[in-house]
Order: C-alpha cells, then sequence, then structure tokens
C-alpha cells in the first residue's frame, strides 16, 4: 500500500464523512449533496483501483494519465461553480420578488390601520 | 377621467424628493404620487409623506429596476390608466409632462422623454456621449422607431406596458432603460419619443468622471449584447 493510495482513501473517506454529517444536522439540501455524492464515487473507486485512470487515459490518447485527472477535476468543478452561479441568480430574483411583495403588502396594511 | 399613477423612485433624495411631490401635484393634479423608497438610509421616507405622497418602502436596495417593477405593480393591481415615472432627484420636470401623457392617451404604451431632441440644453460629451449614441443608434435600429436618449426615465407606460412591466421589468443595471425597450418591443407594444426639456439635477452629482464614463460604456455593450440574445415574452400575458 502506498502513500498516494493513503491519501487518495482519507480524503475521499472525509469527504463522505463530511457531506453525510451536513445532511443529517439538515444543513444541506438533498439536490446539492447528490451532486457531490456523485463527484465523490468514482474518485473514490480510481482511489482504490488507480489503474482504471492508466487504462482511460490509454484509451482517450491522452499521454499522462494524471493531466486526464485534472482535466476532468477542472471540468466538473466549473460544472459545479456554474450551477452555484444559476442557483444565487435564481435565489437573487425570488428575494426580488419577495421584497417587492412586502413592500406592497406592508402599505396596505398601514393604510388599513390609518383609518 | 383617466387615473395617473406618478411613480418616483427614490434612493437618498431627502433634499429633493419633497419638491418633486410638490411640483407633481401642481402641475398634473388629477395624479396619485407613488414614492417608491429604495431603501433609503436618510428621510427620504419622511419627506416623501410630508409631501403627501403615498410611499412604498423596499427593505433591501433593489435599484431603479426593482423600485420601478414595484411602481408597475401597485399601478397594474390598482387600475391606473396611465404610469409615468418621474425621478426623484429632482431632474425631470413635471410641468413638461403633460405630452407624454397625451402620447399615451393617443395609443402610445411607452413614451421617452428625450432630452437630445430639440428641447432644453442638457449636454453630454466624451465616452458618456458615445454611451448614448450606440445606445440610441442600435436601440433605434431595433424598435424601429427613432430614439436619441434611450436611457431617459422620464417615461410614461400604458396599462399594457405597465402589465408587462410588473411582471418582466429587469432590475439588473440598465434592465430600466435598455431591457425595459427591447422587453417592450419583443412583446409588440407601440414605442414613442417625445422631446422634453430637462434640468441638471438639484441636488446630488451627477456620475461623470471619465474613468465611470468608460466602464458605464462597457456595461452599456453589455447590456445591449445581452438584450440581443435574451428571450422575451412575445406578447403580454392577459
Amino acid at each position: 500500500m502506498n502513500g498516494v493510495f493513503v491519501v487518495g482513501l482519507i480524503g475521499g473517506a472525509v469527504s463522505l464523512v463530511l457531506i453525510g454529517e451536513l445532511l443529517r444536522r439538515r444543513q444541506l439540501r438533498e439536490k446539492y449533496a447528490v451532486i457531490w455524492l456523485l463527484i465523490g464515487l468514482p474518485i473514490a473507486v480510481l482511489a482504490v483501483a488507480p489503474s482504471l485512470l492508466d487504462k482511460a487515459a490509454d484509451q482517450l490518447g491522452v499521454a499522462d494519465p494524471v493531466n486526464l485527472l485534472l482535466f476532468l477535476s477542472v471540468l466538473v468543478l466549473l460544472g459545479v461553480c456554474l450551477h452555484l452561479s444559476w442557483e444565487c441568480s435564481r435565489l437573487e430574483e425570488e428575494t426580488r420578488s419577495l421584497v417587492e411583495e412586502v413592500a406592497l403588502l406592508r402599505h396596505r396594511v398601514e393604510r388599513w390601520e390609518r383609518r | 377621467m383617466t387615473r395617473v399613477l406618478v411613480v418616483v423612485p427614490c434612493f437618498n433624495e431627502q433634499a429633493s424628493v419633497g419638491r418633486v411631490v410638490a411640483e407633481v401635484k401642481t402641475h398634473l393634479p388629477e395624479a396619485d404620487v407613488l414614492v417608491v423608497d429604495d431603501c433609503s438610509s436618510d428621510g427620504t421616507l419622511i419627506a416623501a409623506q410630508a409631501a403627501g405622497a403615498e410611499v412604498v418602502s423596499l427593505c433591501v436596495n433593489l435599484g431603479v429596476g426593482g423600485a420601478m417593477r414595484v411602481g408597475y405593480r401597485y399601478a397594474d393591481e390598482h387600475g391606473y390608466d396611465v404610469v409615468l415615472q418621474v425621478d426623484g432627484d429632482g431632474q425631470h420636470d413635471s410641468a413638461v409632462a403633460r405630452p407624454l401623457l397625451d402620447a399615451v392617451a393617443n395609443g402610445a404604451d411607452l413614451v421617452i422623454g428625450a432630452r437630445f431632441a430639440g428641447t432644453g440644453d442638457y449636454d453630454v460629451r466624451g465616452p458618456r456621449r458615445w454611451s448614448m449614441r450606440l445606445l440610441a443608434a442600435v436601440l433605434s435600429r431595433r424598435t424601429g422607431v427613432r430614439l436619441t436618449d434611450t436611457t431617459s426615465g422620464f417615461r410614461a407606460a400604458s396599462p399594457r406596458a405597465t402589465r408587462l412591466f410588473a411582471r418582466h421589468y429587469a432590475a439588473e443595471y440598465l434592465g430600466d432603460t435598455i431591457e425595459a425597450i427591447v422587453l417592450a418591443s419583443k412583446a409588440g407594444l407601440v414605442i414613442e419619443q417625445v422631446p422634453v426639456a430637462m434640468r441638471a439635477r438639484t441636488t446630488g452629482r451627477p456620475s461623470a468622471g471619465s474613468w465611470r464614463a468608460v466602464l458605464y460604456l462597457g456595461r452599456v455593450v453589455l447590456a445591449l449584447v445581452l438584450s440581443s440574445v435574451r428571450r422575451f415574452p412575445s406578447q403580454v400575458d392577459a
């Protein structure tokens, strides 16, 4: 058992525990947890069987397997960031609608109270 | 009798809002005045109430786009025939607003009071002027109407435009000017321009400065590109 294997395993285990704990405490909505678990799964597989990465790189014609791994990681992280920006935009739009609604309702209530 | 709602979006305009409201009441006595206080930290709210306007207060600062959508929603809910936007900083003179209201009465849906259309002596130069030129050229082409002052906030809207804006008015930067025009145009509304004289702001500093003007030009280009690829509703929903 070499060092890389251990590092990978520990990294995977820590993320799994962290996600599981956040989920358990209701700090993480399941739709986000699912994303991270889906990302964690291939990582765990690769940690256990690193030779899979070599085979994949060979099939795709990537000279250095590590490059394939890094490329895929960047791609996945980009996707996650994009997803968060999208969620953020939606939240802002929702907040805006709520602020408008509250303002109009408050105006209505105050008008009633003045009568 | 047409019911007119004058919407005054305000962000920290305590020095001018009282006068703006008073002027509207003098020149457009039949109109109701709604001040939308965009989370001001000064005495805007009190000044507006003291002047006798209805005031809606936002608890989060949303920008002009957000403030105006509240105004349009209010107008839509209360069934007004015309919504006139007058900025709270005092640069719009309600004494010359009548032609805007008349244009709506004559069938226009979105009427823009334009500065560079012959009357008044409002002057701008440098990158800011280029921005306005660019906007005018692009939006005139896209709407098929000659528009010279597309960022003017001195506007009147028909009930159809009001209903559209109540739902789709963008809160983004320039969403209240560029996107609103594209939105109206794509929905098949009638856009018209009316020349008006405007005053320099009575309070506060105009956002000049060449640095900021260049930045502004960049944002204008971005907003134009975005508005050309974005999807907009093709008609006003019932």
